[in-house]
């Protein structure tokens, strides 16, 4: 049987944001944009519980999930989303941070298991770009296990 | 990658991923995963599906969330499918009806699952189609289908629901625009969301009308209802929840809702062959572009060329 990622035209990603940031300028043009690129966007607004992002990603069956933070939470958020997806048998689903993170914080996310940090300034055609990379990444990874 | 087999057993125990996935699944139903449909339906055809229309901005995300929270009370399980538009010129699309209706989401008792079409005439109602069986299978008891009422091959899994409910607000037309609005022939209730508002009387006088004027034509003892909500403000709805009920007493009894599942199913078998069908014409339209153009640049003998396009669309598909 074909498996699930290779059967999907489009890919799916879910943008949110977390706790009490109230700053979502940014991630609705990159939700816009990643539209306008084709991709099919699931946006649960503002001030979610980490469980809500991982029930949504899980319901919606998404390829990434896409996390735009402003306030400093981004590590505490990162480590509780990572064992969250872990404990719900989803972490498989690739997680991406963007928004005010500092560059020093970048690979203690990483090591975390964030698969890419935007910091403010990427372009969105690199935003694109890397998305797509790292769902092609993971459909190879899927296949070699099948 | 989990087989369907497995997937199935274990969204039948609550597993949520499971689920998921094979929601996934069935977004694409081809000749090689038909079988896995096939499985589900034979288990299916228990629950109450609810379609839900309106225009965009009428409120029915908001009123979707306070009736998960009404059904959750009377102890069902929810399950809902919202189809939001693509874009036609990138093919992308935003889903955000589940803003409001995140609260829901850690619900072990809620599922909430958006569909876009794909770039595929009839695509979203392919998919919705298919999905309402994986959700009967799985116990849900009230599968609500929210669509925007536009667009004649997106809406067009409205008219096989169980019961159709149609949203429309104040200011929102006159009573020319109630006569003439094809939405509003197909409504089991009729619904004035906020009703808070101080022009709502005369929408909700409109409404009377057009559900009286209804009410003449169509078969069955059913009378379509008009209820007074505001879903912001929580108004109306448990009278519109026992509305739906009283709905599916009527379908049960009149032998009414087996007739819907045999429709919905009828659909279903027709999308697949509205798109086998569609895509040979396309390929079909492709190889023979140099005589089209040709027909194209004076007319004459255009309807005996698109009836040669057909005959050879029917043979590239038998």
């Amino acid at each position: 049987m074909q498996s699930r990622r290779t059967s999907r035209i489009r890919i799916k990603v879910l943008v949110a944001k977390v706790g009490l940031d109230g700053h979502d300028r940014g991630a609705k043009v990159v939700a816009r944009a990643l539209r306008d690129a084709g991709f099919e966007v699931v946006y649960t607004g503002l001030r979610q519980t980490i469980d809500q992002v991982v029930a949504a990603a899980i319901q919606e069956d998404v390829d990434i999930i896409g996390i735009n933070q402003h306030e400093g939470s981004h590590i505490h958020i990162a480590r509780k989303l990572m064992q969250k997806l872990k404990e719900a048998g989803a972490e498989d689903i690739a997680v991406v941070m963007g928004g005010s993170i500092p560059l020093v914080d970048v690979e203690p996310l990483k090591a975390l298991g964030v698969k890419e940090v935007f910091l403010p300034g990427t372009p969105i055609a690199e935003i694109v770009r890397r998305l797509e990379e790292i769902v092609k990444g993971g459909q190879i990874a899927s296949e070699a296990e099948a | 990658m989990s087989n369907p087999l497995d997937l199935i057993e274990r969204a039948k125990k609550g597993d949520k991923r499971a689920l998921g996935r094979l929601l996934t699944l069935l977004e694409e139903i081809s000749a090689e995963n038909a079988w896995v449909l096939e499985r589900l339906s034979s288990e299916s055809g228990r629950a109450h599906v609810i379609g839900i229309t309106g225009m965009p901005g009428s409120g029915k995300s908001t009123l979707i969330s306070r009736l998960i929270r009404a059904f959750r009370d009377k102890g069902y399980k929810v399950a809902v499918i919202t189809i939001d538009p693509t874009s036609p010129i990138s093919s992308g699309s935003i889903m955000g009806d589940r803003v409001r209706m995140q609260e829901h989401a850690t619900d072990a008792g809620v599922f909430i699952r958006s569909v876009t079409n794909r770039g595929i005439l009839g695509g979203v109602s392919l998919a919705a189609l298919a999905m309402i069986e994986a959700f009967d299978v799985m116990g849900y008891d009230k599968i609500i289908v929210e669509t925007v009422g536009v667009g004649q091959s997106e809406t067009d899994i409205m008219n096989v629901a169980d019961t159709i409910v149609v949203l429309t607000m104040p200011g929102a037309g006159d009573d020319v625009q109630a006569l003439k609005a094809g939405v509003f022939e197909i409504g089991d209730i009729y619904v004035v969301n906020k009703s808070d508002r101080p022009d709502a009387v005369r929408t909700y006088e409109y409404m009377l009308f057009v559900a009286e004027k209804e009410a003449l034509g169509r078969g069955g003892s059913w009378k379509p209802l008009v209820i007074k909500t505001s879903a912001a403000l929580g108004l109306g709805i448990r009278e519109l929840a026992e509305a739906i009920e009283r709905h599916l007493s009527y379908v049960r009894e009149s032998g009414e809702k087996e007739r819907r599942l045999l429709a919905r199913r009828a659909h279903l078998m027709k999308l697949v062959a509205v798109r086998a069908l569609l895509g040979a014409l396309e390929e079909v339209m492709r190889e023979e572009g140099e005589s089209v153009s040709k027909v194209a640049k004076d007319m004459r003998g255009f309807y005996d060329e698109a009836m040669r396009i057909v005959k050879l669309t029917g043979k590239r598909v038998s």
